[in-house]
């Protein structure tokens, strides 16, 4: 789950990492007077699951509170992305004299933790990995052992930090490794992180991304399910316990199992179609999420016919053929249906489907014939 | 021959006395697989419909000899529970459980192979392994695979696992072994490691490889088949229509940025010599042309 900077800024500073003072906004009025309490100038920053919000007018100094009314106004509901901005961080201004960038994430070819530092910090990453890769530190850390002070201490002279903002970065360069493997994330990202005039190394910007998998040892993250950007149709998936992510299309797609949904989706835009979403139902398919699934599926506007494709392992095809009939009675469908159920017992399975076909309901014999009918109801 | 596993492997279930573990344990047991034992920590003394419970894995292998482990509890018990496999001796360990934190993934896999550099670990996340008509541990069902080889099978996806097996048995081509290394960020068993197996395999004349998007195994893997394989290999990626940064359901496969694309794994296969198929039924017919023309 991804984590919103002020949210990462509160993550971090639990861990005991400097972070800047600052307020959250809904509305202008809430900005001008978090910034009234803070004092001015302060930074109003758009608070957005994406990169690039500063070039897209994101990120502006106000010097009062003129100005901070002026640009929440602008920032608010300004599109970085497609992301629609519906809060702003207010923060105090910091005075930076350098700008560096510190991150751990997962190397999952090395399969160990994997640090990056940057004296080029401030910029996209990816940029500086590719226009100046011998700027960027990295170190590999196993897990078993963590990141000792020594460790750090000689990675942050392989990035050749200055002497000023040594002693200070390794202080927030272990505890970012502590926010990063205790925390359970995914990344965690300091960019930039900064060394002040006064002479201190300061967070200035955080981006966390944390393993829902982890929820059971950390019950607070529960607080972050809610604020995940998802379109209402992901959102109403998620309510049902469903993994759905919604795509531009108009062949609904539901399957049984990761690989066998996202083949679906491939396989319809194979044959010229294009998939409105993805959606896994798990190994079975009984009547309860098959009924979810169509609900999901029904009220997507988009959606102009709908691919059920199953391949029954130890669920048997009568069961499957079941379960649709029954979640079918449930919910009022307004596309065509095409199915197409294969695997354990598929014959039996296809043979109680078979009284019900209609030019509302289709059955096809194999995903690719399937794909094409459903494609061509579509268009 | 098949690789990992075959009618000697005598399997313990951690997990046996819980639900999914008893279910698939037992079907396990009817497809003819060894299952010697369960193990819960305080229902020793027990039996789960006649297969004996110890207290730990290390009990199960000293009474009944175990060789291999599967694991159905729970995602928070998965760490421990794998640790306790390999102190307790067993050889092979399969995870089955889905929902792991990636940092337990990868700290269970660096302690093992520390410590217990002869374990082979199977998932998390997977469906499991067969050996058609010798072994089956874990979820597929087991009557979809015709056993006997020539084709050895390496996946990152259960249902198209079961596709590409039942596949091949509509068109009468048998199966070595069936892995199923699952879609997790940190599997255990790489691409590479089955593919390194089959190629020592002298049953194993044609090996069929299943990806999806996220990570770069796929990649790694073309390479090895480049340098390494002389045998011929079908393959399939799946999610060439995800969007980036969209977890598809497993949480590896998550294209990030340009990263894990479904083209660019697609492109290094080829490169390799892989014949890849558009969807997993073509390659299933690429799959039964090559064992044709053996």
């Amino acid at each position: 789950m991804d984590l919103f900077e002020y949210q990462g800024k509160e993550f971090f500073a639990g861990y005991g990492m400097p972070v800047s003072a600052g307020e959250i906004a809904f509305t202008v009025a809430e900005a001008v007077a978090a910034a009234e309490r803070l004092g001015t100038p302060v930074m109003v920053k758009a608070q957005v699951h994406t990169g690039g919000r500063g070039k897209a007018g994101g990120v502006k100094f106000a010097a009062d509170t003129d100005a901070v009314r002026e640009h929440a106004g602008n920032i608010l509901g300004l599109d970085v992305k497609g992301h629609i901005v519906r809060r702003v961080w207010i923060e105090k201004v910091s005075d930076i004299a350098e700008e560096y960038y510190a991150g751990f994430t997962l190397d999952r070819s090395a399969k160990k933790h994997l640090g990056m530092l940057s004296v080029e910090g401030g910029v996209e990453i990816e940029a500086v990995a590719e226009t100046n890769p011998d700027a960027i530190a990295k170190i590999w850390i196993d897990p078993i052992e963590g990141l000792s002070e020594a460790t750090c201490r000689d990675w942050v002279a392989a990035a050749n930090l200055p002497e000023p903002a040594v002693e200070g970065a390794v202080e927030v360069l272990l505890k970012l490794y502590r926010a990063y493997s205790e925390g359970d994330a995914d990344l965690v990202e300091i960019n930039p992180l900064i060394l002040t005039l006064e002479g201190s190394v300061h967070v200035l910007d955080a981006k966390v991304t944390l393993d829902g998998n982890s929820e059971f040892r950390h019950p607070d993250y529960s607080q972050y399910d809610a604020t995940q950007s998802r379109d209402e149709r992901e959102e109403a998936a998620h309510a049902k316990g469903l993994q759905y992510v919604g795509l531009d299309g108009s062949v609904g797609v539901i399957a049984n199992g990761a690989g066998l949904a996202m083949s679906t989706a491939d396989v319809v835009n194979q044959v010229g179609g294009a998939p409105a979403n993805f959606l896994d139902i798990g190994g079975g398919a009984n009547a309860d999420v098959m009924a979810g699934a169509l609900e999901v599926i029904n009220n997507d506007p988009a959606v102009k016919a709908i691919f059920i494709n199953i391949f029954g392992g130890i669920t048997r095809g009568e069961e499957i053929a079941d379960g649709i009939l029954e979640a079918m009675e449930r919910v009022e469908i307004d596309s065509p249906i095409v199915i197409r159920l294969d695997g354990t017992n598929a014959d039996e399975g296809r043979a109680i489907l078979e009284p019900h076909l209609t030019d509302r309901l289709m059955m096809q014999p194999t995903m690719l014939d399937a794909a094409r009918r459903v494609v061509e109801l579509a268009s | 021959m098949s690789i990992f596993v075959d009618e000697n492997t005598k399997v313990v279930y951690q997990g046996l006395t819980g639900s999914q573990g008893s279910y698939y344990g037992l079907l396990n047991r009817d497809y003819g697989t060894q299952v010697v034992a369960g193990t819960h920590p305080t229902k020793a003394g027990t039996d789960v419909d006649g297969v004996p419970i110890f207290a730990n894995v290390a009990d199960a292998v000293q009474q009944t000899g175990a060789t291999a482990s599967c694991i159905f509890i729970p995602a928070p018990g998965v760490r421990g529970a794998v640790l306790e496999a390999a102190q307790g001796g067993v050889k092979f360990i399969v995870v089955i459980t889905e929902g792991v934190p990636a940092h337990d993934e990868v700290y269970f896999y660096n302690a093992l192979k520390r410590d217990y550099p002869d374990v082979l670990l199977l998932g998390p996340n997977c469906p499991g392994i067969m050996s058609p008509g010798k072994c089956n541990i874990g979820i597929t069902a087991g009557h979809i695979a015709k056993p006997g080889g020539p084709v050895g099978i390496v996946s990152r996806s259960g249902t198209l696992t079961y596709q590409a097996l039942y596949e091949l048995k509509q068109k009468c081509v048998g199966v070595t072994t069936c892995v199923g290394i699952g879609g997790d960020p940190v599997p255990g068993t790489s691409f590479i490691d089955c593919l390194r197996a089959f190629q020592d395999d002298p049953e194993t004349l044609a090996v069929m490889m299943i990806g999806e998007i996220g990570g770069s195994a796929e990649e790694e893997a073309a390479e090895f088949i480049k340098n390494h394989m002389t045998k011929p290999v079908a393959g399939y990626i799946a999610g060439v229509t995800a969007p980036p940064g969209k977890k598809m359901g497993h949480a590896g496969a998550i294209v990030s940025g340009d990263r894990g694309t479904a083209a660019a794994k697609i492109e290094a296969l080829t490169d390799a010599g892989v014949h890849v198929g558009q969807n997993p039924t073509e390659a299933g017919e690429l799959m039964a042309d090559i064992v044709a023309g053996l």
